[in-house]
């Protein structure tokens, strides 16, 4: 995967040379992470059909915001590993902002540069929608990744995890593990609250716990980081003295929050992670560790945006649906992994 | 104006006084042979503006020779795909928001402060002017009243610093910095942590588009930097400026408002912030309490890197203006290369070093004359 397209380019014919040795030069330092990457992103492809034989090539660019956050650089990795399993697709990767004008500004980019389909996961949803409504117009095929715009006519195709399925597979789990006692203290640790998933997870976990006759008793919200998780779960574990049960939105912080529930010595109570990074299931898998169960938040979500983009522009569809034409909106699911079925789940963590 | 204010205190007193203090009165000296710091102070005009130009040209050539290489490399390597008009324009259109601020920035900087809290202002006048109030009163009245509010918000969040750096005695430093931490939470709890989409089409189609081919938020940008170019270089204001920035005892003696003049300096940025917050507001179609994240220290960069003096006392219009472009141009290039936005943070990094290390040793040079 060059950075370098072919594109016209007869007024240099001259540089030509000298920027193709230049382009390779660059192009290899940049790649050479995500060549060795010992992606862990293999996927059984299930049915075989037509679909995966090589077709038109088709430009696609991808942008996300930074990989701040292990689930993010999950995206991100996963999304450059799939296109690498196609020869037919070329890969533009404007690499993570969390600044919405420097990521509207990329996707100008990818306009201008006539791409074939644009895979976006924007900081923003409704940021970005101008611009992607923009690159439609152009006759791009955009799919919409995690955070949706907030217009329809943005996307051809949007791809979402299920934030608010999160909390209630969360909450249904917390339900049956505590097997009806309606007196369980449940606590929850937060994601940044500003944003709307978080708002949809919390919504979810509420949902599900009030169908067993529970609720939250101790909210805090972290803020996605390691560091963050341990200051709140910190707080949590002070204010609340006996804990039956606790969920926590989002794996990485859980680092931070394992940290501090040790440091605390509490271990009265289970503990359910969100997202499902690799950490997390190997200690749940080692089963030490109040930790017993996360629910999945597909971080291999860009990575189906890639392949979905690759269809449409080669007007395939999805050979496991009647369909002719590649659905509008694609839900994923919010399984919970436990000792039990762990072992399904481990090549689709994030490290 | 107090009898004996210490110079640090009377511009807020984010710089400790050392050798740079001095660079403006010795360059002063070297062109007018007679220069005094009152004699600057008071606007000696063509002395003080000269030495202005004379110091600038020699460093803005270096930006003009740092860009023309870096635009160099991206035709090599991004070909047609670099060298397109739509492709300059992406650059601008990534370059006008921050350019804003920077302006505002720049005087700041000039008068010998520093503003933290300009990102977080944009945030907070984004989410003001886009609020289902005042969005209301702009469908029922007209999409002006969007762009007043964030032009009010900016302006009283800046005056708000000016006062407590200027008349408080705070730190600007510290006094910018609790803006910046305050200013994000009023943000978020005005919107209450969500995004604000803007439904007023009359707003979006004002500030949205082009005109004559070019998008208007660049405009804006051209239209705010020439006319900081000139207030900082037509007017007294400006000497003022960059009086109270090169030696604020000196113009106090010479009759300037030190305080005053600070106060308003701070003011100015928040008015920059209010202008950038109706362009993100255009170009992102929402108000969030994210916008600018960060922005601050972007456009200090810019500022600094353009050959303003961090010390205060000179300051270049045109060479933040270079700054913020070479950075949206760095940006444009390493995206077209497919590189990594860390290894564009690590060019970035060097690009500002090697600014303050070559603006040093101008410095001295200009010292040692």
């Amino acid at each position: 995967m060059s950075a370098h397209r072919s594109g016209p380019r007869r007024r240099l014919v001259q540089a030509g040379a000298i920027a193709a040795g230049l382009t390779l030069l660059v192009g290899c330092t940049s790649n050479a992470p995500a060549e060795e990457d010992d992606s862990s992103q293999e996927q059984d492809d299930g049915a075989t059909s037509a679909n995966d034989d090589s077709g038109d090539t088709v430009t696609i660019g991808f942008s996300a915001p930074a990989a701040d956050h292990g689930w993010m650089g999950a995206i991100t990795s996963s999304a450059r590993a799939e296109a690498e399993k196609y020869d037919d697709v070329e890969l533009l990767v404007a690499e993570g902002t969390n600044d919405v004008n420097l990521q509207i500004s990329q996707v100008e980019q990818f306009i201008n540069d006539g791409v074939d389909a644009i895979v976006l996961l924007p900081f923003d949803g409704a940021a970005l929608t101008d611009v992607a409504t923009r690159a439609m117009e152009e006759g791009i095929v955009v799919v919409n990744v995690d955070r949706e715009f907030s217009s329809p006519f943005a996307a051809r195709t949007t791809i979402l995890g299920d934030n608010y399925g999160m909390g209630v597979s969360a909450g249904t789990y917390i339900c049956e593990q505590l097997g009806g006692d309606e007196d369980a203290v449940v606590a929850e640790i937060a994601g940044i609250d500003s944003l709307p998933l978080t708002q949809d997870r919390s919504q979810g976990f509420a949902d599900a716990l009030s169908d067993c006759g529970l609720e939250v008793e101790n909210r805090v919200a972290a803020d996605f980081t390691v560091q963050g998780g341990q200051a709140a779960a910190a707080n949590l574990l002070q204010a609340a003295p006996q804990i039956d049960a606790l969920w926590n939105h989002d794996d990485d912080q859980g680092v931070g929050v394992l940290a501090a529930i040790e440091e605390a010595g509490r271990d009265e109570f289970i503990m359910v992670g969100g997202a499902g990074s690799r950490s997390v299931m190997e200690s749940i898998q080692a089963g030490d560790s109040v930790l017993q169960a996360t629910v999945i938040y597909p971080s291999t979500q860009a990575a189906d945006g890639i392949r979905l983009a690759r269809l449409i522009a080669q007007d395939k569809a999805l050979s496991d649906l009647v369909e002719v034409e590649v659905p509008r909106t694609i839900q994923l699911y919010a399984p919970v992994v436990t000792a039990d079925n762990v072992e399904q789940y481990l090549p689709t963590a994030f490290e | 104006m107090s009898e004996s204010l210490p110079p640090s205190l009377a511009t807020g007193g984010s710089v400790p006084p050392g050798p740079d203090d001095r660079t403006p009165l010795a360059r002063t000296a070297d062109d007018g042979g007679h220069g005094t710091a009152a004699q600057a102070a008071a606007g000696t005009g063509r002395t003080g503006r000269r030495g202005l130009l004379h110091g600038g040209v020699g460093r803005n050539l270096g930006l003009v020779v740092a860009l023309v290489a870096l635009c160099v490399v991206g035709v090599v390597t991004g070909g047609d795909r670099f060298a397109s008009l739509d492709n300059v324009m992406t650059i601008l259109r990534l370059a006008a928001v921050i350019g804003v601020l920077s302006i505002g920035m720049t005087f700041v900087i000039t008068g010998g402060g520093i503003d933290l809290s300009v990102g977080s202002v944009l945030g907070l006048a984004s989410i003001w002017a886009s609020t289902v109030a005042t969005q209301t009163m702009a469908e029922d009245v007209h999409w002006v009243v969007m762009v007043l509010t964030a032009l009010a918000v900016g302006t009283a969040a800046g005056l708000v610093n000016g006062v407590l750096i200027a008349y408080g005695k705070v730190v600007a430093f510290i006094a910018t910095l609790a803006m910046m931490v305050a200013a994000r939470g009023l943000a978020e709890m005005i919107a209450n942590r969500q995004t604000q989409i803007v439904d007023v089409d009359t707003f979006l189609d004002a500030v949205r588009g082009d005109v004559l081919g070019i998008p208007k938020i660049v405009w804006v940008f051209v239209l705010v930097a020439v006319a900081g170019w000139l207030l900082l270089n037509r007017t007294t204001f400006g000497r003022r400026t960059l009086a109270v920035g090169g030696n604020p005892e000196a113009a106090r003696l010479a009759g300037i408002k030190v305080r005053r003049h600070t106060m308003y300096l701070y003011a100015l940025a928040g008015l920059t912030a209010g202008i950038a917050a109706v362009m993100m507001l255009g170009r992102t179609g929402s108000g969030s309490s994210t916008h600018g994240m960060l922005y601050e220290l972007d456009a200090i960069a810019a500022v600094v890197v353009g050959g303003t003096l961090l010390a205060g006392g000179r300051g270049t219009i045109i060479g933040t203006v270079l700054g913020v472009v070479l950075f949206s141009t760095l940006t444009n290039v390493f995206i077209i290369n497919n590189l990594s936005t860390s290894a564009q943070s690590v060019a970035k990094g060097v690009i500002i070093v090697a600014a303050v290390l070559l603006q040093q040793r101008l410095a001295a040079r200009s010292r040692g004359a």
